[in-house]
């Protein structure tokens, strides 16, 4: 596989720049928790509507006369990113079904720990109105205090418990 | 100017634009090594620092731009989203998500990403995002009350700060390069010989890194365009340069009685002041408001003449000079201002005869014109208030 990456300074430039022509062109930045909410929210309101609707969570997005919280920016937004990321990966030859993970980690224990990484960052979202391309990258353009008091407390609190899960990376 | 959403951009053509757009996000994430999480994880044990340099570097490139569009009147960035701060629920999804990103490996774009290549462990951690937000709506009862807490609206972090937008704009350069060159230096000691970084020499770092912080310090010193231009155009030696045209109270009244398509009434008074008294047909703009897109329509027809009404003439002038500066082309002050037009024309009082051969036509058309102009009145304040074409805020965030 190929891990002839981008040069870092480089690749972060066009990303500001995507995110610079997000702003100009739509007025709102990038994101990719939402999308994911989105989905949630539309099963939830597919298996079980009415206690969807009855939610004080998933009922500002269903209910009679809404349209399919699918119809939305992010959702299509993250379709793209799916699609980007798959191109980039064709054009680089990276396209691998593969499981990466820490040298001492078999492959169900990353699969276990990728799972609840990523509940973690489902739930932490929420709260924080975003993720890292959200709420902290999007909110740094726009100067928010949210987009600062974000990425402070997800990296803050990521070297702080590092060393605790040194042994999944090391 | 931007943003063209809703007015250019349609709500549903956002949608396609939302998806291209996607699609160049996904592209430079995967192309700057997102897609590993490995890769990601390494920025917080010190064994590759990409996720540092990408972040840091794509923040103060679109803050960057950001600031030099809007000073350049390209951007109106009273237009555009900016999320709202809830400061505790921030901290504490910040410090889950901290978690999660040691844990899991990944953040939701970058694991997206990297689902799109066929990593196993990306799509793992897609599942569980979803697992994730499912637990938080179901136990949302519990928390609903911290989850609104602390809610501080859409500050700026510089007036978190109290330092000026172009001060912090150039200390998060500022940090940037400084956070730049020390991971460089613990590469090198680390003596990582792949790290992309290590190629340059170290006199290209060091003028690279000079020259970003010089262009950061311009930040410092670029004046907010509204408050320069305002203060240009009210300067006594510019607007002595620069007359207006002026209307005369009788034309204007004239031109209102024949209901004439080709003239616009600007009135920049206070609200309170336009709601007790107002011309015809007139639209409410105050100068803030002339810079960013709400009136961009009604002000660039060049065909209409803009005809600017305030208390006097004084203001009136430096609110067309302001225009003028903006492009808008076709103006007009009204001579006396409101207040003149209002006694000559729509108080009734006595005429004043100035001795010359149309005195009695005029006396008559004024008293015509008074009648006329105030029955259209109150025709308007029957049918209702005419509200400011209020651009609907853009929505944004997650």
């Amino acid at each position: 596989m190929n891990t002839k990456y981008m040069n870092p300074y480089l690749a972060g430039f066009f990303l500001g720049l995507v995110l610079l022509t997000t702003v100009f062109i739509t007025g709102r930045g990038l994101g990719a928790s939402g999308a994911i909410k989105s989905v949630v929210v539309t099963a939830v309101d597919g298996v079980a509507p009415a206690h969807a609707e009855n939610s004080a969570f998933y009922g500002t997005y269903v209910g009679p006369g809404k349209e399919s919280p699918l119809k939305t920016w992010l959702v299509f937004e993250v379709a793209g990113v799916l699609i980007g990321g798959f191109l980039s990966g064709l054009v680089s030859d990276r396209l691998k079904v593969v499981t990466e993970s820490g040298p001492r980690v078999s492959k169900p224990a990353r699969w276990f720990f990728a799972a609840v990484g990523g509940a973690l960052f489902g739930a932490g979202a929420q709260f924080a109105r975003g993720c890292t391309s959200g709420a902290a990258l999007s909110g740094m353009a726009v100067l928010s205090t949210a987009g600062f008091v974000t990425m402070l407390a997800i990296f803050g609190t990521g070297y702080a418990v590092a060393y605790f899960g040194r042994k999944l990376w090391l | 100017m931007g943003p063209f959403v809703p007015d250019i951009i349609s709500d549903q053509l956002n949608l396609v634009v939302a998806l291209i757009l996607g699609i160049g996000f996904g592209f430079v994430l995967e192309q700057a090594g997102f897609s590993s999480s490995r890769r990601l994880a390494g920025v917080f044990y010190g064994y590759d620092f990409t996720v540092l340099r990408v972040f840091f570097t794509a923040a103060v490139t679109a803050m960057s731009g950001i600031l030099i569009l809007g000073y350049f009147g390209l951007l109106d960035t009273e237009a555009i989203y900016v999320n709202p701060t809830w400061l505790w629920p921030a901290i504490v999804g910040g410090a889950i998500m901290g978690v999660g990103f040691i844990v899991g490996g990944y953040c939701p774009g970058t694991s997206v990403c990297a689902a799109a290549i066929g990593k196993v462990d990306g799509m793992f951690f897609v599942g569980g995002g979803m697992i994730g937000v499912l637990f938080f709506g179901e136990l949302y009862p519990l928390y609903h009350n911290f989850y609104e807490s602390t809610a501080l609206g859409p500050i700026k972090v510089f007036d978190s700060l109290g330092i000026s937008q172009g001060l912090f704009a150039f200390a998060l350069i500022a940090v940037a390069v400084g956070a730049f060159a020390v991971t460089t230096f613990i590469e090198k000691k680390v003596g990582k010989e792949s790290a992309p970084s290590l190629s340059f020499t170290p006199s290209k770092h060091y003028r690279a890194g000079a020259f970003v912080l010089a262009l950061g310090i311009l930040f410092i010193f670029l004046p907010d365009r509204k408050a320069h231009l305002i203060s240009k155009v009210s300067d006594p030696a510019y607007l002595s340069q620069h007359p207006a045209a002026a209307m005369e109270p009788d034309e204007l009244a004239f031109r209102i009685v024949d209901n004439e398509p080709n003239v616009k009434i600007i009135d920049i008074r206070q609200p309170e002041e336009f709601a007790k008294l107002a011309l015809p047909g007139s639209l409410n703009i105050q100068l803030r408001d002339f810079f960013g897109k709400d009136w961009i329509l009604p002000l660039s027809q060049r065909h209409v003449k803009k005809v600017v009404v305030g208390n006097d003439e004084v203001q009136e002038h430096i609110a067309c000079s302001l225009l003028q500066e903006l492009g808008y082309e076709n103006l007009a002050e009204l001579q006396g201002g409101f207040d003149r037009f209002n006694k000559t024309i729509l108080s009734g009082s006595p005429f004043v005869p100035t001795g010359s051969r149309w005195d009695g036509d005029v006396k008559q058309f004024r008293e015509d014109a008074r009648s006329t102009i105030l029955r259209m009145i109150a025709d308007n304040k029957n049918k209702g208030t005419r509200e400011p074409k209020k651009e609907k805020k853009i929505q944004g965030g997650c």
